[in-house]
């Protein structure tokens, strides 16, 4: 592999890792402020890629349809805390996992009765629609960057939010200790409502600006939903710096999984194991530590 | 233990009802309830975790899958494996997997371990389906049923569908049999003990960590037992045996019957299958079918079941009593 | 505390009669009906990611048993269907239920090729006939191939091979494969390097995907720095979309040449829009096949079911052509079951796709056309290579 096609891989990791953090991030605040299990995470996600879908096509623009469909996400959310989730906080995780996994079912069927089983495409919007020449051969499409770009302000944002405002101060104490801060006259069920609709709406949206790039297709949502569990428990679960640094280092082991080649004893290890890789990365971090890399020690 | 209590006579009942079946029944039928009796062996594994220890394992199905894949490969093909000697093995793989995989996942625990759990499993589920030695994704297959010969000698044979529901239902009976008197004995107290307060154990000088490994690798083991013996009556191992929706379907079997009794896993399992069965089954109402959206139904029910059901179906008494009594306090719990 | 066991006791005994209930209500088909009708046993996905193919498949069989009139010797037909989820653990046991409850005379199914497996061990060991409308899997007719066990549509490595002379004809000497590593993929690909090196090609670099990932820009970057001739690919559905969509963001569409087993551009074209434009593969059917078969075809099909058909309603259809041509010659009497066999086996399937037989081993010897994706359609502009026959190995029949 020469300096080139070494520093586009690298860049090709880190790309696939900021939208992985994208999706994990709602799944860490989840778990980490309300210590809610959501199986339906990746549900979510597919969700939004519909929803992307749906609205572009009718609106005939995927600003709009961005805008209109994290609304409606929210929306998703708020109903779901109220109806399902709110019940379930004195309650097992246990429960949690499976009436999370009993939603997976339901969306998923819902999903083939309103949209049908077919595969969609959605068009990547017309400023976005050039690529940058990289080498003779390659060139890297625009939308992409524009995504990583979107994936870090996202981050950005979200830290400013947890770490520097009144707002995030007060979720943090709520993850630390709810009937502290009920009694303090704050309104913990309302933050909680809203804590779950900002996850589900990240979900969606990272389902929405990766539906141009990666179709929209039933079952989608599940393959992102384990990979996002293998970045929440590299990262230490409800935190943000960690999902981030975990995304982009499962990020560039699946690339590199991927293309390099290794064999040991004469057995061909990969790229034939490379399904595997992101897998020994965490049986690794777990050894070494067990609330994973910026956890708080249980 | 003395004393004959009314669900110790339904138990008995029931068994004896179980013991009848396959003088009555179609082969079908005899199949379904071997099966139904696999699985409640497998729910038994994961409740005794789940139920009793307190660890929600969401990649019980990993021990389940190997332990078939052990009886494919001591099958070659027109060659019947030995029982004696294939089950021992498949169920020591088992317990080998869920050794090592014990020791990392176990130094975790809450909402790290349903995670770990499962992204293990997953791990396993990657290893066979990305090689070419386990038949890859499209599975393998034990041709011929485990034989049971010692020395000559055949008690009876697998490939005779009410032999081997028998044997099902004898080691049904064992398996619960064993539980049973293991949760009674010290260790089982100190299991339960560590699932209500671990640091009280841990004070009181339990080393808690290698009960809860002894756990792990005793439903493994167990698991292993079921998945055997799935993959004989099935005759085929997949890499989707060991997936997450099998462990995830398990686990709902272990709830809806009611976890910490291990009647409650045997009454999940066979509910649950039946459930599917009769929701398949569900004819066409107003030009909608209803069977093309049966999983929207089953969703339905699991969120309704986690919803109204918490100590699942036979905790429904204490439910519905609890309810009549204090509408507003069962709500909330 | 005795109240609450009365009702624990009671809790437990509805639950028991409920139980009861509903095995009695699924155990009815198999006592309310009389012998003289044939059973046909639909087992296929109409739930996940594939429930369209079995909609489509299931509307093709329908299709054709209905225009054969529905009846043979005075014996009706009868269906049980089963949804096989695409979930191989449930399999043997989806299939077993329509053999020994539902007593089906013919099994038909399915799409996934795991699943298929299962139907597989279940009709060799049962002896029922199955006729496979959809999965490619080598073994079913290859090591497991068995006197009952038809296919109509294609075995992975068929559709494939082709493609592998028509790029060394070209003068394209150096290609890339890439595919999900699963069985369907690995034999798909194999099926191309066997053509490729027969007429002279070299694969310098085979490239795999876990399935069902799809971050393809690692292996896209890859091939870019390989720089080969031709890059043959085996995907479907979502997949198929994102690599072809991938690959025109990543400037390679026009520099490198992107072939596939044709399920690569079926039924997604719409979704993938001008980055296929000019992609080319081979399959056993294609759009604007102009013979009179095809077009009647085609026409019924829409007005039927309001849709337009694609190959898996071609395979079902084509299965229904079968199992009438089998039931045709023992006028519906399922008991003679060595005739019934043998006719199936003997018959000439008058399909859309062109007229086909089977092989020894049961799967199609069918023509391969050549297809280039014109203005959204698979428009077929050659044959790639007439009646080929899958080398069935390991098939001792």
């Amino acid at each position: 592999m020469d300096a080139n096609t070494f520093l586009i891989q690298v860049l090709n990791g880190i790309q696939y890792g900021l939208l992985l953090f994208l999706v994990a991030s709602g799944l860490t605040l989840i778990l980490g402020i309300m210590g809610i299990i959501n199986l339906a995470h990746g549900t979510f996600y597919m969700v939004g890629a519909y929803l992307a879908f749906s609205l572009s096509q009718h609106f005939g623009n995927l600003w709009l349809a961005m805008a209109g469909g994290v609304v409606i996400a929210v929306v998703i959310g708020l109903v779901l805390e109220w109806l399902l989730i709110s019940r379930l906080y004195h309650r097992d995780h246990l429960y949690q996992v499976l009436l999370t996994y009993g939603l997976i079912l339901i969306f998923e069927e819902l999903r083939s009765v309103v949209f049908g089983d077919d595969v969609h495409g959605v068009a990547v919007p017309e400023i976005l629609r050039v690529s940058i020449p990289l080498t003779e051969t390659l060139s890297y499409p625009v939308y992409r960057l524009w995504m990583s770009a979107v994936c870090l302000v996202l981050a950005v944002g979200m830290y400013f939010l947890i770490q520097k405002t009144r707002l995030g101060m007060i979720i943090r104490a709520g993850a630390a200790n709810r009937e502290m801060v009920q009694s303090l006259g704050i309104n913990i069920n309302l933050l909680y409502r809203l804590v779950f609709a900002l996850g589900v709406a990240l979900a969606a949206f990272a389902g929405m600006i990766a539906a141009p790039v990666a179709s929209v297709f039933p079952g989608m949502g599940n393959q992102v939903l384990i990979v996002c569990f293998v970045v929440v428990v590299i990262g230490g679960i409800g935190s943000v710096k960690g999902a981030m640094l975990a995304a982009i280092l499962i990020g560039l082991v699946d690339t590199f999984g991927k293309v390099i080649s290794l064999e040991i004893g004469g057995v061909q290890l990969l790229p034939q194991l490379s399904g595997m890789m992101i897998y020994v990365l965490m049986a690794g971090v777990l050894l070494a530590r067990p609330e994973g890399l910026f956890g708080k020690r249980a | 233990m003395g004393k004959l209590r009314p669900g110790t006579i339904i138990l008995v009942v029931c068994l004896l009802a179980l013991a009848v079946l396959p003088w009555f029944a179609e082969k079908y039928y005899v199949q379904l309830f071997t099966k139904m009796m696999i699985m409640a062996i497998f729910a038994m594994s994961l409740d005794l975790l789940v139920g009793f220890t307190g660890l929600v394992s969401l990649g019980h199905a990993a021990f389940f899958g190997v332990a078939g894949y052990v009886l494919a490969f001591a099958a070659p093909e027109y060659e019947a494996a030995n029982l004696w000697v294939s089950l021992p093995l498949a169920m020591a793989c088992s317990g080998l997997l869920a050794l090592v995989i014990g020791v990392l996942v176990l130094r975790t625990s809450g909402i790290y371990f349903i995670m770990v759990t499962l992204a293990f499993a997953q791990m396993v589920f990657f290893l066979f389906h990305d090689t070419e030695f386990g038949g890859g994704a499209d599975g393998i297959y034990v041709y011929a049923k485990p034989v049971a010969a010692i020395a000559g000698w055949e008690p009876f044979t697998l490939e005779n569908h009410t032999h081997f529901y028998f044997v099902v239902l004898a080691l049904l009976v064992l398996v619960y049999t064993g539980l049973r008197i293991l949760l009674d004995s010290l260790f089982g107290r100190v299991i339960v003990g560590i699932r209500v307060n671990e640091h009280r154990m841990r004070s009181l000088g339990y080393r808690t960590f290698r009960y809860k490994l002894a756990c792990f690798v005793l439903a493994g083991v167990l698991a292993g037992m079921a998945g055997y013996f799935a993959a004989a009556q099935f005759g085929f191992v997949n890499p989707e045996t060991l997936g997450w929706h099998q462990s995830g379907s398990v686990l709902m079997m272990v709830i809806l019957g009611g976890m910490g009794t291990l009647t409650g896993a045997v009454v999940g399992a066979f509910s649950m299958i039946l459930l599917e069965l009769g929701l398949q089954g569900l004819p066409a109402i107003g030009g909608m079918d209803l069977s093309k959206h049966w999983q929207l139904l089953m969703g339905g029910f699991i969120v309704c079941a986690v919803l109204l059901l918490p100590h699942g179906l036979l905790g429904l008494g204490r439910t519905a009593s609890r309810l009549r009594r204090k509408p507003a306090e069962a709500r909330d719990g | 505390m005795s109240k609450n066991q009365a009702f624990h006791r009671r809790g437990f005994l509805k639950t028991a009669i409920a139980a009861a209930a509903v095995a009695g209500v699924v155990s009815l088909p198999s006592f309310a009906y009389a012998q003289s009708k044939i059973k046909v046993g639909l087992m296929l996905p109409y739930t996940g990611t594939y429930a369209q193919l079995g909609v489509a498949i299931t509307n093709g069989f329908k299709m054709a048993m209905s225009e054969s009139g529905g009846k043979f010797g005075g014996h009706e037909l009868e269906y049980f269907t089963v949804d096989d989820e695409s979930s191989p653990p449930k399999a043997t046991d989806n299939a077993n239920a329509l053999v020994t409850r539902d007593k089906v005379d013919v099994l038909v199914g399915t799409v996934h090729s795991g699943v298929v497996m299962g139907m597989v061990k279940v009709a060799r060991d049962s002896g029922t006939p199955l006729i496979i409308p959809n999965a490619g899997a080598g073994a079913a007719t290859g090591s497991q191939c068995a006197p009952n066990i038809f296919r109509t549509s294609f075995t992975n490595w068929q559709p494939a091979y082709p493609m592998g002379k028509v790029l060394a004809d070209r003068g394209i000497k150096k290609a890339v494969t890439l595919t999900w590593k699963y069985g369907a993929g690995i034999e798909a690909i194999e099926g191309f390097k066997e053509g490729f090196k027969k007429a002279g090609g070299t694969v310098v670099k085979e490239l795999f995907l876990p399935f069902p990932s799809v971050e393809f820009q690692p292996l896209l970057t890859e091939i870019a720095s390989i720089k080969p001739d031709a890059v043959f690919v085996f995907f479907a559905g979502g997949g198929g979309v994102k690599l072809m969509k991938d690959w025109q963001a990543a400037g390679l569409k026009g520099k490198i040449g992107l072939y596939g087993s044709g399920f690569l551009t079926d039924g997604v074209l719409d979704a993938t829009g001008s980055a296929a434009d000019g992609i080319e593969t081979t399959l056993h059917y294609g759009d604007g096949i102009e013979t009179p078969k095809n077009k009647t075809f085609r026409l019924n099909y829409a007005k039927t079911y309001k849709l337009q058909p694609d190959v898996y309603a071609v395979q079902g259809y084509d299965a229904g052509l079968l199992l009438v041509a089998g039931l045709k010659a023992v006028k519906g009497d399922m008991s003679k079951k060595k005739e019934f066999l043998s006719a199936m086996e003997k018959a000439k399937i008058d399909s859309p796709r062109g007229a086909w037989t089977m092989s020894k081993a049961h799967n199609p010897v069918q023509d391969i056309y050549l297809r280039k994706v014109v203005n959204g359609e698979n428009k077929v502009t050659g044959v790639a290579q007439k009646a080929l026959a899958d080398p069935a190995r390991g098939c001792k029949m």
